[in-house]
């Protein structure tokens, strides 16, 4: 392939049988053997730890006690019944920081019992084969909007449909999932997370709209009127900017956009991506812009936070994954300056940091540069507000950028409930959307219902 | 879903999941733990007559085997140590409060027709659903002429059975104990009794191991230890074997079993019901675990029943009686042949050399120069030996070679007695 000094950013760096490699499963399917050997590694614990590390508490033990039994129905239900997205958890959770990190076998042994692998064994079949597990309650006639088909949305609309409730989903983009389709790793969800939102809806109950954005096409207001509650599950629609001269600069990219373009694309030898890519941020989705770019045939890919390595919201197995993937990892630097050649982004200036006696972090007036063909910005998602505010007024409360909601997931809006990457204070995470989701369904059904039984007397 | 709901000579319970008469139906707390986990029925830890027995301080010991804690448990345990009064009273208590499951009352009095003839006006009181006499138990009683010391002797199983059936209107259940050589006898004389019903197995004599630095067997009490009675998954296959012989005699066929010995899944509840039992009861496991294992017995149960297409306990019970038979009339000219899947092969050896040092020699190990595992079916005589000892899941499987037809041995020429045809 013919070098370019500046600007090399292409298409189809690799064969196809390195990509197809490069782009199947990261971790594999275990098989019934593997299976079972696995959870007889289990010790059935008593009020098991992991299960207390698991945001929507799944029966962990129990589950797994039905795999070694061959009991794979009662070991699906078991975790579908507390985690919809089950299927989806067990290939993305970041279970080293989750249930695995929490199981009694990490001592003395250091390995503890595969348990994310063993969920997919459990509920893949089920999605695979399209298995009823759940049925709906006597109809309600209540009305139920929701806001984003995220897993947050979704698994609220799941549980509320499951309730007798009618829900209506709203989502501004094409494609059901947030970012279960758009966002996460490509090499974790291989040609699944559709598959799980059509199983998921199979139960019936729920409309979703696609193309409809709150703040476009629709207004909170009148979802309020139109029905008897709102659950709100945009996630983070908008990115942070980096506020160092021109980011329109050609080879500057949104490192969520990279990502959704490579998740979405059929044949990943028609992404493009540079020789040498340069990707800024500490999280989940720098880890992922790198690793990808690297997988898709980028020649040198560093990775540049400006913080140590122990205050990166990646975890160490993302970093070590990283690393081992050959993406270099340069700690203490922020991005000072963009320089270009020609119109193109030829690589950025680079501050050291450090961090002063109060914690605040300070530029060094140390400098190097690095050369770039491509820039992925991953310095974080935020919530766009468009739809929060009508006529210059804010409708609900927000606290450091996000939703603030209470205990019940209610929002400071009557009939306006709230969860996912779009309230603050937990991590972002695709299984604590899960679990806003459910528990936000039971305060929705519980306000519901309520009234109701006033009436009954 | 299945309908796992049983009756058991008249005791109706919904499902088929009881607990042993032991240490988790002891008191009224453990039983109406296990009522509120999901458990059927319990049969109440044994009751003798006043002043109560004393226990031992150690009284398990535990077979362990490939990573299993409890491969076989073993106990010096007696019958319930607490007062006879106390017992009733929380018999009453549970049953009123949980009418729907199974409550059965286990006994052990001396034996002689006086106190058999006191208990049972006494249990009868309390509402509770039947009565099983225990004459199982290995050690501690049987010494005191109880227990096993009865069990061992037809005749005395025949004469308390008729005793309990004369003195009282519940249901009674004759526990059995496999410390006997041939299970058919004492089963056919609780039936001559009038028994409605047996139960087995009771624990099998046994020492679990020798400590090796104090010299003596484990559980071991202040330096001495003594036979106890054997239970657990270990025992299963001899508790399968016990229940398939009372249920294929032709003297006993159709007298209710409940199934005991080593069940602790769905699955093993399955296969004694294959061969007849009516409901089974559980122990070692739920000692092992706690009594939340029955939500998974419950649901792997309805499930597998759903999956063939079985409403009730009713339309599998029994399956499997008329598929056990004596050797003699196996078919001699059925024949199968070992063969290795050479795409799921691992090269472990373990078919061959179990073959070659213990089998027959009809595995080569060697191709070309090359490791590799093949069958010569003209040595192999299909005992089926590598299949077992294959690591690999269906990478060894017996292949049918025979054209059909059929000879037993009843008249085969090698038989000096074969019938003439
Ligand atoms: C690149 C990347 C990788 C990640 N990897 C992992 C991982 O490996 N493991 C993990 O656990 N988590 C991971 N996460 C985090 C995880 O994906 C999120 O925490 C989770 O998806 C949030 O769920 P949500 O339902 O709140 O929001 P989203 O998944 O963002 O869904 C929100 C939905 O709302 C829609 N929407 C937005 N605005 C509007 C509007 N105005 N009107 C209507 N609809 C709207 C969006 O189109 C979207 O479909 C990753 C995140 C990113 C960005
Ligand atoms: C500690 C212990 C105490 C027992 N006590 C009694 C008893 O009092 N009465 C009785 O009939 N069986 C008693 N048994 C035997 C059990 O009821 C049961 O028959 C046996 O353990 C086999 O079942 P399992 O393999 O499920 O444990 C006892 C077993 C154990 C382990
Ligand atoms: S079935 Fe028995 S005889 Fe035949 S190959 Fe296997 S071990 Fe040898």
């Amino acid at each position: 392939m013919a070098r370019k000094e500046t600007g090399d950013i292409a298409a189809g760096r690799l064969d196809p049988a390195q990509l197809a490699r490069n782009f199947s499963d990261v971790s594999p399917p275990l098989d019934r053997q593997r299976a079972l050997i696995e959870a007889s590694r289990c010790h059935f614990c008593f009020d098991a730890p992991c299960i207390q590390a698991c945001p929507t508490a799944i029966d962990i033990p129990g589950f797994i006690r039905a795999i070694s039994t061959d009991n794979l129905r009662g070991a699906a239900l078991k975790i579908l019944d507390a985690n919809i997205f089950g299927g989806q958890c067990a290939r993305v959770c970041p279970t080293e920081i989750l249930c695995e990190g929490d199981c009694v076998r990490n001592s003395p042994e250091e390995k503890p019992v595969e348990i994310g692998a063993l969920q997919r064994y459990a509920t893949d079949w089920v999605i695979r084969d399209r298995v009823a597990l759940f049925t709906r309650a006597a109809a309600t006639g209540k009305r139920v909007a929701v806001v984003g088909a995220g897993p947050a949305g979704l698994s609220c609309a799941h549980a509320l449909a499951m309730r007798g409730h009618e829900v209506e989903v709203f989502e501004a983009r094409a494609k059901s999932g947030g970012l279960n389709e758009y966002g996460i790793a490509a090499y974790k969800v291989v040609d699944f997370s559709q598959h799980e939102v059509e199983w998921l809806l199979s139960i019936g109950g729920i409309r979703v709209h696609h193309g409809k954005a709150l703040g476009r096409d629709l207004a909170l207001s009148q979802l309020r009127r139109d029905f008897d509650a709102v659950f709100l599950a945009m996630g983070l629609a908008g990115v942070n900017a980096m506020g160092i001269g021109d980011e329109r600069l050609p080879g500057v990219r949104d490192a969520v956009d990279f990502i959704e373009e490579l998740r979405q694309a059929e044949d990943k030898a028609r992404v493009p991506v540079g020789r040498r890519v340069v990707v800024i941020g500490g999280g989940n989705t720098a880890i992922d812009a790198a690793v990808q770019s690297k997988r898709l045939g980028a020649e040198r890919v560093t990775l540049v936070y400006r913080r140590s390595a122990e205050a990166m919201s990646a975890t160490d197995h993302e970093q070590a994954f990283a690393t081992a993937e050959g993406v270099h990892v340069i700690h203490c630097a922020q991005p000072a300056e963009l320089l270009s050649s020609h119109g193109v982004l030829s690589g950025v200036r680079f501050e050291h940091t450090r961090v002063d006696g109060s914690g605040r972090l300070q530029g060094c007036c140390e400098f190097f540069d690095l050369e770039a063909d491509m820039l992925l910005k991953a310095i974080g998602q935020v919530l766009l507000t468009d739809g929060l505010s009508e006529g210059g007024i804010d409708l609900l409360r927000l606290e450091k950028g996000r939703i603030a909601v209470d205990a019940n997931a209610a929002t400071s809006l009557a009939g306006v409930w709230a969860g996912g990457d779009c309230v603050g204070g937990k991590t972002d995470l695709t299984v604590q959307s899960v679990a806003d989701g459910k528990h936000a369904a039971a305060a929705i059904h519980e306000a519901l219902t309520a009234d109701r039984e006033i009436q009954h007397g | 879903m299945a309908d796992l709901r049983t009756n058991f000579v008249g005791v109706s319970s919904p499902n088929p999941f009881w607990l042993a008469s032991a240490p988790p139906t002891d008191k009224a707390y453990n039983v109406i733990r296990a009522f509120e986990a999901g458990w059927g029925g319990v049969v109440w830890k044994t009751l003798g007559l006043d002043p109560p027995v004393v226990n031992v301080s150690s009284r398990y010991g535990a077979v362990q085997w490939n990573g299993q804690r409890i491969a076989g448990l073993n106990n010096i345990e007696l019958i319930s140590d607490r007062p006879l009064k106390i017992n009733l009273d929380e018999i009453r208590q549970v049953k009123r409060e949980w009418p729907d499951r199974a409550m059965v009352v286990s006994l052990m009095v001396p034996c002689d027709e006086a106190s058999w003839r006191s208990i049972l006006p006494m249990v009868e009181d309390t509402g509770a659903d039947a009565v099983e006499l225990n004459f199982g138990c290995p050690h501690g009683m049987s010494e005191r002429g109880m227990g096993a010391a009865v069990g061992q002797v037809p005749e005395y199983i025949q004469m308390v059975a008729a005793w309990v059936k004369q003195y009282s209107k519940l249901p009674c259940i004759v526990k059995l104990t496999p410390n006997i050589t041939d299970i058919r006898w004492p089963a056919r004389a609780a039936k001559k009794g009038g028994t409605d019903a047996v139960s087995l197995i009771n624990t099998i004599n046994s020492i679990t191991t020798i400590d090796l630095d104090l010299m003596a067997p484990t559980p071991t009490v202040d330096g001495k230890g003594t036979h106890g009675g054997y239970c657990g998954p270990a025992v299963r296959p001899i508790a399968l074997n016990m229940v398939a012989e009372i249920a294929r005699d032709p003297e006993t066929r159709g007298l209710p079993i409940s199934a005991i010995g080593g069940i602790g899944t769905w699955r093993d509840a399955a296969e004694f019901i294959a061969l007849g039992a009516g409901n089974v009861q559980v122990c070692t496991a739920a000692m092992h675990y706690g009594f939340r294992i029955v939500e998974d017995m419950i649901s792997g149960l309805s499930n597998w029943m759903d999956s063939k297409g079985y409403r009730t306990i009713e339309d599998f019970r029994g399956r499997a009686i008329r598929n056990v038979t004596d050797w003699k009339f196996l078919n001699l000219k059925y024949d199968i042949k070992a063969l290795i899947n050479q795409d799921l092969c691992i090269q472990c050896g373990l078919c061959h050399i179990a073959c070659e040092d213990t089998a027959h020699q009809a595995i080569s190990r060697e191709k070309d120069g090359q490791r590799h595992f093949e069958v010569d079916n003209d040595e192999c005589v299909g005992c089926n030996l590598c299949m077992h000892v294959c690591p690999v899941d269906d990478c060894i499987t017996m292949q049918r070679v025979d054209d059909g037809s059929f000879q037993n041995w009843t008249t085969h020429p090698n038989n000096p007695m074969a019938e003439k045809a």
